[in-house]
């Protein structure tokens, strides 16, 4: 079947069976993202980002993870179905993933120029030599001189850590590329030349782009849309100038609110009361109303559904849907 | 008014294989009552040894701590004990800075118990422990509920509640929100600027996030490599800066919003050892304005306007109020 998009995410849950119940980490959510385009996921702990990116990864760890449902369309094939084997071609090839802790996700015993070799040679009919050497390029590609292709990643920075697996993610050009909290263990001023790297490979090799994080900072700079997300949910789902400058949602609202903007004056942040619910136990309605200022008595049955607002806008609320209470 | 806390000319060094660690390299500040006094730097920079050595979780190398008139840089064991009453401390992570096997209560009564304030009663202390509770924001119901049971958030209320349970006059914050979710960072630090209205507290707020010092400080040092760069009130700070790596610092914050054009400067390479470093300015490496005399003698930290203190010999020279970043070091981020 013909889909528009690169990537089409329809309808996805995972869910893991724990002692504690079952923690539906991610509830139908449905996404989509354009060649070359970049997506900001924005959402705070729990609320179900890297499990989402995990299952775009086809990574959930089974048992205690399933997909409930949904289906994810990579250029038109569903990934979900395919087999363990064509799912490692595609990974590290066609889609690439950057985790948070750059100290954790090398392996501390190999030379770092072996790992981005590792990857190269795996997916690509190349040589041993051939690869080292292209491997050295990657290197140079992100800022680390060749000669310390031999290397451990424990004789580096966590700057240049994380710039190495930036290096392996991007060494066989994905089309896809999911960065999970890629600066977060970073100094802003390392993170500033971070993030200048990944905006400028991005645009060189027209990556399609995922970038899960919790900072609307980082997003506003690299992204072209974002997804807020909130208890596993998507809660508002738009271009950067429709969540920034046309915020709908009362939790993106109220997330806006409690940063701490160096532009501001305002001596107090605006608070949103309360935390998210247990995902063992989320509450019939929409999830976010017992925390919400402007919840009504419909809230705490009624689950609204993501309406589009404007074209391209999507926003999950009451208050924007149809009939709903305005 | 006299200041609260005064610090002169204070070095923290750590002996290790390689040389020694110049981790706080003659820092000098002072602190008024009532005020905050924030911290920034990136890590390494020797903030949290700042907190640690001021509070004598650390002692200090040479240098004098003056708090309230006296003279605290190396008191004795009966003098530090009678000190912990009036400055205590709020650590960075709530989950590893609380015992695991205490309840809440306990970890709240504990230093009451030691002090044997109210008169040692138990039943008084365990009154003022809920009265404590309710101030930061626990329910009475967790008062016997271990920490491992409680979110990060409620975490980190049950340190800010052990700091204030022998009622200092001065807290040292090491980057208390850090670990935090933005919601429950802003209920935190909501909650700090209430606690220091209410009993009048004085803090130094320790922090990487430029964004929440600006939003909690009244004045701003900014440290690089166990040395302050520039030290001026907030505002002062956030309209301009006079060191070239607070101009960077500032550049690099990631800001919310869209539709705005602005220029960073990205500095090249990172932070240099602190062991044994070189009689020359700390920032020399990565600075994109150094000349000669830089890599030659250390700047000092001098007053170049009114109540703004810079660390940088292009100030000394006359040059550049207004420094003018070679392109090549500066990226336009168009959001």
């Amino acid at each position: 079947m013909a889909n528009k998009h690169f990537l089409e995410i329809k309808d996805l849950s995972i869910h893991y069976k724990t002692d504690s119940g079952l923690v539906k980490a991610v509830n139908n959510l449905s996404l989509n993202l354009d060649k070359g385009e970049s997506l900001g996921l924005v959402g705070e702990t729990g609320a179900g980002k890297t499990t989402t990116a995990l299952g775009i990864m086809n990574l959930i760890p089974d048992p205690p993870g399933i997909i409930a449902s949904g289906e994810i369309f990579l250029e038109g094939e569903n990934i979900l179905m395919l087999n363990r084997q064509e799912m490692r071609k595609l990974r590290g090839n066609k889609i690439s993933m950057v985790f948070q802790d750059p100290m954790t996700s090398l392996n501390p015993v190999m030379s770092v120029g072996k790992q981005i070799a590792e990857s190269i040679q795996i997916h690509e009919k190349l040589s041993k030599v051939e690869a080292e050497k292209r491997a050295v390029d990657v290197l140079e590609m992100v800022g680390i001189p060749g000669e310390r292709f031999n290397e451990y990643p424990h004789q580096f920075s966590g700057g240049m850590r994380q710039r190495v697996v930036i290096a392996i993610a991007l060494a066989c050009k994905p089309d896809l590329l999911i960065a999970d909290e890629p600066t977060t263990a970073l100094d802003v001023t390392i993170q500033a030349q971070v993030l200048d790297l990944i905006s400028n490979l991005k645009r060189e090799q027209n990556t399609s782009m995922i970038l899960i994080t919790h900072d609307l900072g980082v997003v506003a700079e690299v992204c072209e849309k974002v997804a807020i997300m909130y208890a596993g949910e998507l809660v508002e789902y738009g271009t950067l100038d429709d969540i920034y400058n046309h915020t709908k949602h009362p939790y993106s609202i109220g997330l806006f609110a409690s940063i701490p903007n160096i532009y501001s004056e305002e001596k107090r942040l605006t608070l949103i009361p309360g935390l998210m619910p247990d995902p063992t136990d989320l509450p019939e309605g929409c999830s976010f109303c017992s925390r919400c200022n402007r919840a009504v008595e419909q809230c705490k049955v009624h689950n609204p559904a993501l309406v589009e607002t404007d074209p391209g806008h999507f926003v999950r609320c009451i208050h924007y849907e149809e009939g709903g209470a305005l | 008014m006299a200041s609260l806390l005064e610090v002169r000319h204070l070095k923290k060094y750590f002996q290790t294989p390689s040389g020694t660690l110049h981790a706080v390299d003659d820092v000098n500040f002072a602190i008024e009552s009532g005020e905050t006094l924030g911290v920034v730097g990136e890590s390494g920079c020797g903030k949290s040894t700042l907190g640690r050595t001021i509070v004598h979780l650390l002692a200090p190398t040479s240098g004098q701590i003056i708090f309230d008139g006296k003279d605290i840089s190396s008191p004795s064991k009966k003098e530090l004990k009678q000190l912990r009453k009036e400055m205590q401390m709020v650590f960075q992570d709530p989950f590893s800075s609380l015992n695991p096997r205490m309840t809440v209560k306990s970890i709240i009564q504990e230093a009451m118990e030691i002090h044997k304030l109210y008169g040692g009663d138990r039943r008084r202390q365990e009154q003022e422990v809920f009265k404590l509770m309710d101030t930061v924001g626990l329910a009475k119901r967790l008062a016997d509920s271990y920490p491992h049971e409680l979110d990060g958030g409620r975490r980190q209320r049950i340190g800010i509640a052990r700091a204030l349970a022998l009622e200092p006059r001065f807290i040292v914050c090491d980057e208390p929100v850090s670990a935090l979710d933005v919601s429950v960072q802003a209920q935190i630090l909501n909650l700090m600027q209430d606690l220091q209205e209410e009993k009048d507290l004085t803090y130094i707020f320790i922090t990487h996030d430029l964004s929440v010092v600006k939003h909690i400080s009244d004045n701003i040092c900014v440290m690089y490599l166990g040395k302050i760069v520039e030290q001026c009130s907030t505002d002062k700070l956030f309209e301009k800066q006079y060191h070239p790596y607070a101009q960077a610092l500032l550049s690099a914050i990631p800001i919310p919003k869209v539709g705005i054009q602005r220029k960073r400067i990205l500095l090249k390479g990172e932070i240099t050892s602190p062991i044994d470093p070189k009689p020359c300015c700390r920032f020399v490496a990565r600075c994109p304005h150094a000349i000669s005399l830089c890599s030659e003698e250390e700047p000092k930290l001098l007053e170049v306007e009114e109540g703004r203190f810079v660390a940088c010999h292009l100030q000394k020279i006359g040059r550049a109020v207004e420094l003018t970043v070679p392109d090549a070091d500066v990226v336009i981020i168009n959001q």
